[in-house]
C-alpha cells in the first residue's frame, strides 16, 4: 500500500481564508484610518498656528492675539483637583470593597453594582447632577473652579474606585497571609504591604481616569464652565475655562480663523492626554511584577 | 513529666480509633494505651477534640493529639486529608476565611488559642509560619525580615534584629552584602529562608510550615530540612508535609490523617495514628497507615 501523499488546501478554502484575514484587517483599517485622517485634519490646520504665543497668550476677540493659557492652565487645575479628590476618594472605596466588605452582605454587592453602572453613566448626567446640587441648590458654589472640579471628580471617581479595585485585587493573598501571619494587624497589613503593593496600578488607573476627565465637555458645559474667560482662575470660588470649552467655543465662532485655532488647542489637548496615557504606560511597564 | 502526659496516648487515639469501622481497632488500642508516653517533652499545644467545618461542611474533626515543646510534629496523609486546615487551626489562619468555623480547644500552654478574649493578632505573633509558597513581600531582603518586629513594636538595634534572623535561618551569608536588593532576586530556596528568617525575626515561640519545600528542589529542600533540624533547639515546629521521606527524616513525632469518605464527595479528615516518627514509618499499629507509609494507598 502506498502512503497518501501530503497535498495541499483546496484552492477555494484557501481563497476563504485569505478573505478572512483581508476582512478583518479591513475592520482594523477603518478604525485607524479614521484616526489618522483626524489627526493629520487636526494637524495641518492646527500646526500653523502652534506657538509659544499661542500658548502663553489670553482668549481674545481678535483670532490674531488669541490663545490658551487661561484654558490651559484651567484645566490643569481641574485635573490636579480632580487627583486629590477622587485619589484618597476611590482608594479608600476600592480598599473597603476589596478588603473589609463581607460580599455575603446583599448592601455591599449593592454597592458594587452600583459603582459599575456609575462608570458607564453618561457624563451630561454628572453636568446636572453638578449643576443641581453643586452649582445651584444645596451647595450653591457657583459657576466656579470647585464646582467643575467636583462635577469631573463624582464622573471618574467610579472609574477610579474599579482601577484601584483591580490593583489591590492583584496583589496576591499570600502577601496577606504572610503579613498577619507575622502578627500584623489588619490595617498594618493593607498600610504597609496591601497598598504599597498596589500603588503603580492605583497610579495607572488614576491616570487614565484623569484623561477621561482632562477631555469631557458636556458636564462642564451644562455647570457653566465660562466661555469667554481672559484670565487665570485665582482660586477655587473663580471662574474658570477649560481647553475643551474652549475647543468648544472656537469651533462654533464663524470666523474660520478661529476654527484653525481650535485644531490648534486641539493638539495642545492632544499632547497633554497623550503624555498622561504614555506616563501611565510606563508607570505600568516599569513596576509590572510577576508574583 | 506532669500526669497529663501519661494519659496522652489514650487521649490522641482512642477518638478516631473509635470511629473506624474495621476490626484492627481493638489491637490498636491496647498497643497504644500501654505503650510509653509518646514524645517526652512538655506539651506545648494540647489539641482536643478540634473539628473546622467550612460553610458548615466539616472538613476534619475528632482531632485529639499533644504536640511537644522542641519537637518538630509532622502531620502527614494523602491529598484532601485536612492536614493543612489542621495546621491553620494553631495560628487561627483559619479565621481569615469567614466561611471557616472551628471547634474544640487548643491550648496553648494551657491557655485556650481559641477562649474569648484571645485575639488572633497576639496568637500569631507567637506562632509564626511559613507557607507551602515562598511569599516574600515585594520588598528588600532586610525590609522582608523587619516587618515583623516593626508591626509588633520590637525595641532594638533593627539591624541587629535583621542580621541574628538571617544567621538562623541559615541565610546571612548569602545575603549580606545585597541586603537592600529586592527579596524576589533570591532562589526559590533562599526566599523560602528568607520566609523562615522573617518568622524568626519575631522572636516566636512555635513554627508552623505548611508543605514549606513542596515549590523547591531537592537542594533546597535538604537545606531547609538541615535548617529545621537545627531550629528544634530553640522552637517547636510543626509542619505539614506531602513528602513522607521528609516527615521521616526531620520530625520526631507523626500524625498521619486520612479523610473519611462521606456520603458523596464529602471527605473529612481524622487522625488514623499519632506517635513516633520512627514507629510510624517502622512498625505503625494501623493498617491505613502501613499502606500509607508504604506507598501503597495515597
Amino acid at each position: 500500500m502506498t502512503p497518501a501523499r501530503i497535498g495541499s488546501v483546496a484552492p477555494a478554502e484557501r481563497l476563504r481564508g485569505a478573505a478572512f484575514k483581508g476582512l478583518l484587517m479591513f475592520s482594523l483599517l477603518i478604525g485607524f484610518a479614521t484616526l489618522v485622517v483626524l489627526l493629520i485634519t487636526v494637524a495641518s490646520d492646527g500646526l500653523g498656528h502652534l506657538s509659544w504665543d499661542f500658548v502663553t497668550s489670553f482668549p481674545s476677540s481678535l483670532p490674531s492675539r488669541a490663545g490658551i493659557q487661561s484654558p490651559l492652565v484651567g484645566t490643569i487645575y481641574l485635573m490636579v483637583l480632580v487627583a486629590l479628590i477622587t485619589i484618597p476618594i476611590g482608594v479608600g472605596a476600592a480598599l473597603y470593597l476589596e478588603e473589609y466588605a463581607d460580599r455575603r452582605r446583599w448592601f455591599n454587592r449593592a454597592i458594587e453594582l452600583n459603582i459599575q453602572n456609575l462608570a458607564a453613566v453618561p457624563s451630561i448626567v454628572y453636568g446636572i447632577l453638578g449643576l443641581a446640587f453643586l452649582v445651584r441648590g444645596p451647595i450653591g458654589l457657583g459657576r466656579v473652579l470647585l464646582a467643575g472640579a467636583l462635577t469631573l471628580s463624582l464622573l471618574v471617581l467610579p472609574i477610579v474606585i474599579i482601577a484601584a479595585r483591580e490593583a489591590i485585587r492583584s496583589v496576591p493573598p499570600s502577601i496577606r497571609e504572610g503579613a498577619l501571619a507575622l502578627g500584623a494587624t489588619r490595617w498594618q497589613m493593607i498600610w504597609r504591604q496591601v497598598l504599597p503593593a498596589s500603588v503603580p496600578g492605583i497610579a495607572t488607573g488614576s491616570i487614565l481616569a484623569l484623561s477621561r476627565a482632562i477631555g469631557e465637555t458636556a458636564p462642564l458645559i451644562l455647570i457653566g464652565a465660562i466661555v469667554f474667560v481672559p484670565f487665570n482662575p485665582s482660586g477655587l470660588t473663580d471662574q474658570f475655562t477649560a481647553l475643551p470649552i474652549q475647543i468648544f467655543n472656537w469651533t462654533s465662532r464663524p470666523q474660520a480663523e478661529f476654527k484653525l485655532l481650535a485644531a490648534a488647542a486641539i493638539l495642545v489637548l492632544m499632547a497633554l492626554l497623550l503624555t498622561m496615557n504614555a506616563f501611565a504606560i510606563w508607570l505600568r511597564n516599569k513596576y509590572q511584577r510577576r508574583w | 513529666m506532669p500526669t497529663e502526659q501519661m494519659t496522652e496516648p489514650q487521649e490522641q487515639a482512642t477518638p478516631p480509633v473509635s470511629r473506624r469501622p474495621d476490626p484492627p481497632t481493638t489491637r490498636i488500642e491496647t498497643r497504644q494505651a500501654d505503650k510509653q508516653p509518646v514524645g517526652r517533652a512538655e506539651p506545648i499545644f494540647e489539641v482536643k477534640e478540634v473539628g473546622v467545618s467550612y460553610n458548615g461542611n466539616p472538613a476534619v474533626r475528632n482531632i485529639t493529639l499533644d504536640i511537644g515543646r522542641n519537637r518538630i510534629t509532622a502531620l502527614i496523609g494523602p491529598s484532601g486529608c485536612g492536614k493543612s486546615t489542621l495546621i491553620r487551626c494553631f495560628n487561627r489562619m483559619n479565621d481569615l476565611i469567614t466561611a471557616a468555623t472551628v471547634d474544640g480547644s487548643i491550648l496553648y500552654h494551657g491557655q485556650d488559642l481559641y477562649g474569648t478574649g484571645v485575639d488572633p493578632v497576639e496568637v500569631r505573633k507567637l506562632i509564626g509560619m511559613v507557607f507551602q509558597k515562598p511569599n516574600p513581600f515585594p520588598k528588600s531582603i532586610y525590609d522582608n525580615v523587619a516587618f515583623g518586629p516593626r508591626v509588633i513594636g520590637m525595641q532594638g538595634d533593627m539591624g541587629a534584629i535583621v542580621e541574628r534572623a538571617l544567621t538562623r535561618a541559615a541565610l546571612w551569608d548569602d545575603v549580606k552584602d545585597r541586603l537592600k536588593e529586592n527579596a524576589y532576586q533570591l532562589s526559590g530556596g533562599q526566599q523560602q529562608r528568607l520566609c523562615i528568617a522573617r518568622c524568626l525575626a519575631v522572636e516566636p515561640d512555635v513554627i508552623l510550615m505548611d508543605e514549606p519545600c513542596s515549590a523547591l528542589d531537592p537542594i533546597a529542600t535538604a537545606k531547609i530540612e538541615d535548617l529545621m533540624l537545627e531550629l528544634k533547639n530553640r522552637y517547636s515546629i510543626v509542619i505539614v508535609t506531602h513528602n513522607m521521606q521528609q516527615a521521616a527524616r526531620v520530625s520526631d513525632m507523626t500524625a498521619v490523617l486520612m479523610p473519611e469518605v462521606r456520603e458523596g464527595d464529602v471527605t473529612i479528615g481524622h487522625i488514623v495514628e499519632y506517635a513516633e516518627t520512627d514507629k510510624i514509618f517502622t512498625n505503625p499499629d494501623n493498617k491505613r497507615t502501613e499502606e500509607y507509609v508504604t506507598g501503597r494507598v495515597g
